[in-house]
């Protein structure tokens, strides 16, 4: 097994944080994982993205030429990530703010609409691990619990509160997300 | 006592526990990105509470440097860490450390230059790192980890070697490889030494406050009588040639067989390990020599694989110079060519496959 995965987004998405769960939750399936953040002023408003690998064996290179899965949160990242899927890998996109939708015919592209239903439910900081269900729905790379024990794992212990809002939205996020 | 832990943590947070872990006395340091998450880490696990070693935020990095000097002057296991401009600062210091052989670690998390340049990961600093980089005929011991658990153990190597030897080390990473999380296994916490172990070990030269039963130890790098000073360079040069010996470490993938040998350090060499895998993939034999310690340099590894393979490209994030030193090593026998990312930039394990193709392998 070896998942190569991009999130890429605007800073303050989540787009860091949902690699960091995912990273963690790797680890307590006793994968090897790396972690490559963009880092530094792209953080506080620019395009971010974080590049996650799961394998069972020991990963070589941190820094990928293609992607197993790209999940898509700006218009920058589509036109960026979009030809770096690899072909019959997936493309995971919430359709806010895209103007140009992916093309190309030889990947799977699902759309989730997390920030809508976000606003809907009244709690934008859901979004991530909204999206994160959705992610799951279709790849189910790592188990629920594990996810749940990389939440914890990844939030400071004043934010445990949020949990079971976050367990919901990612069970949510596997119901709206869809094939196109 | 702590047993050993698996943990998912950033390079430069390892830094952090491995150093404290280690027994470290001392931390010096000023903010820098990429390598900021070591002092904010070590302030967060507060070990001044648990094994007494001191961190402390300087004013600066010159500052840092300076108090480096201080504290391994009384034979304490002390380090600072920072990112390329800040290491600059620091490089009067660390001729002076060099010149008056006292142990240290320094660690450089490179970012891309020159000046202030740009925060994100870089390897232009090779030269300064192993070719002195201030002023005086001097070597530091440069280690260069290429994951974060080598981030960790690196950290003991670095103190053992630069104890060994009476000389400073430098832990050579970039701002990729502390910036990264991956899986690391801590180890164990060993007591820090006290003062008498320390006495005992460090006797010889460092200063502990002169008693009348013993001959007063002077820590200088200041000898104005040149017949008394070449002395001391020879001493230092012998030392040099000692650690080129004994302390050359490397790591060589797929190379018994290869045509081609990309040669890479740190964050480079990660990357070019899927270059030989994606080159295996086509049916190419291509290697991977990665020096480890990039001063002493692997010259007689590379000089050996040089009677066998039909050329070299050395990959890193430079504008070429660790290339300088490959090609010493080859001495002409094959063709030997470099192919580097600036600015921050790094490159792709394909794109370093078509270099070494465009370059060394299809040449005309």
């Amino acid at each position: 097994m070896k998942e190569t995965l991009i999130i890429a987004g605007f800073g303050g998405q989540g787009v860091l944080s949902m690699g960091k769960i995912l990273a963690y939750a790797g680890v307590m399936q006793d994968y090897e994982v790396t972690w490559m953040p963009s880092y530094g002023p792209e953080m506080r408003g620019g395009t971010a993205n974080v590049t996650v690998i799961l394998s069972d064996k020991r990963i070589s290179s941190p820094i990928a030429h293609e992607y197993d899965t790209a999940i898509i949160l700006n218009q920058q990242s589509m036109d960026k990530f979009e030809p770096l899927v690899k072909p019959g890998g997936t493309l995971i996109y919430d359709v806010n703010g895209i103007t140009r939708h992916p093309v190309r015919k030889d990947i799977h592209v699902y759309t989730i609409n997390a920030t809508e239903e976000c606003a809907r439910m009244g709690n934008a900081r859901l979004f991530n691990t909204m999206i994160l269900g959705g992610y799951l729905k279709v790849c189910p790379v790592v188990s629920m619990d594990n996810v749940m024990a990389g939440l914890k794992k990844s939030l400071p212990e004043r934010a445990w509160k949020m949990l079971p809002a976050n367990e919901e939205a990612i069970k949510h996020g596997g119901e709206i997300i869809h094939k196109v | 006592m702590a047993e050993k832990e698996v943990k998912l943590m950033k390079g430069n947070e390892v830094i952090a526990h491995a150093a404290i872990r280690y027994g470290c006395d001392g931390y010096f340091g000023y903010p820098i990105t990429p390598q900021s998450e070591v002092m904010e880490t070590l302030m967060e696990l507060k070990p001044w509470e648990t094994t007494g070693m001191v961190v402390l935020q300087a004013e600066s990095e010159i500052a840092s440097v300076n108090m480096l000097y201080g504290g391994a002057a009384t034979g304490k296991r002390v380090m600072t860490s920072s990112s390329s401009p800040g290491v600059s600062l620091m490089s009067e210091g660390m001729s002076y450390l060099a010149g008056a052989e006292l142990p240290c670690l320094i660690v450089n998390c490179q970012r891309g230059g020159p000046g202030l340049g740009t925060i994100q990961p870089s390897q232009g600093d090779y030269f300064q790192a192993c070719k002195g980089g201030a002023h005086g005929d001097f070597h530091l011991i440069v280690l260069a980890p290429n994951s974060v658990q080598e981030m960790h153990d690196f950290v003991a190597d670095a103190f053992d070697l630069a104890f060994k030897y009476r000389n400073p080390a430098m832990i050579l990473a970039d701002g990729a490889i502390g910036q990264m999380m991956e899986k690391v296994t801590l180890s164990p916490q060993r007591p820090r030494r006290t003062e008498a172990e320390i006495e005992e070990e460090c006797k010889s030269w460092a200063i502990f406050g002169k008693t009348p039963d013993r001959p007063r130890n002077v820590v200088t790098s200041l000898e104005l009588r040149s017949e008394e000073m070449e002395k001391i360079n020879l001493r230092l040069q012998a030392k040099y040639k000692a650690m080129e010996e004994n302390e050359v470490r490397y790591e060589a993938i797929e190379c018994d067989d290869a045509d081609y040998v990309i040669v890479a350090f740190g964050s480079s060499a990660r990357i070019c390990s899927a270059t030989v895998e994606l080159a295996r993939n086509e049916g190419l034999k291509v290697g991977l020599l990665r020096p480890i310690t990039l001063y002493p340099f692997p010259t007689k590894v590379i000089a050996e694989l040089a009677t066998r393979v039909k050329g070299f490209l050395s990959a890193e994030l430079n504008a070429g110079q660790m290339v300088q030193d490959v090609k010493l090593a080859v001495n002409g026998a094959v063709p030997v060519e470099h192919y580097g990312r600036q600015g921050g930039s790094l490159f792709t394990p394909d794109e370093v496959l078509q270099a070494l193709k465009d370059k060394i392998i299809n040449r005309g």
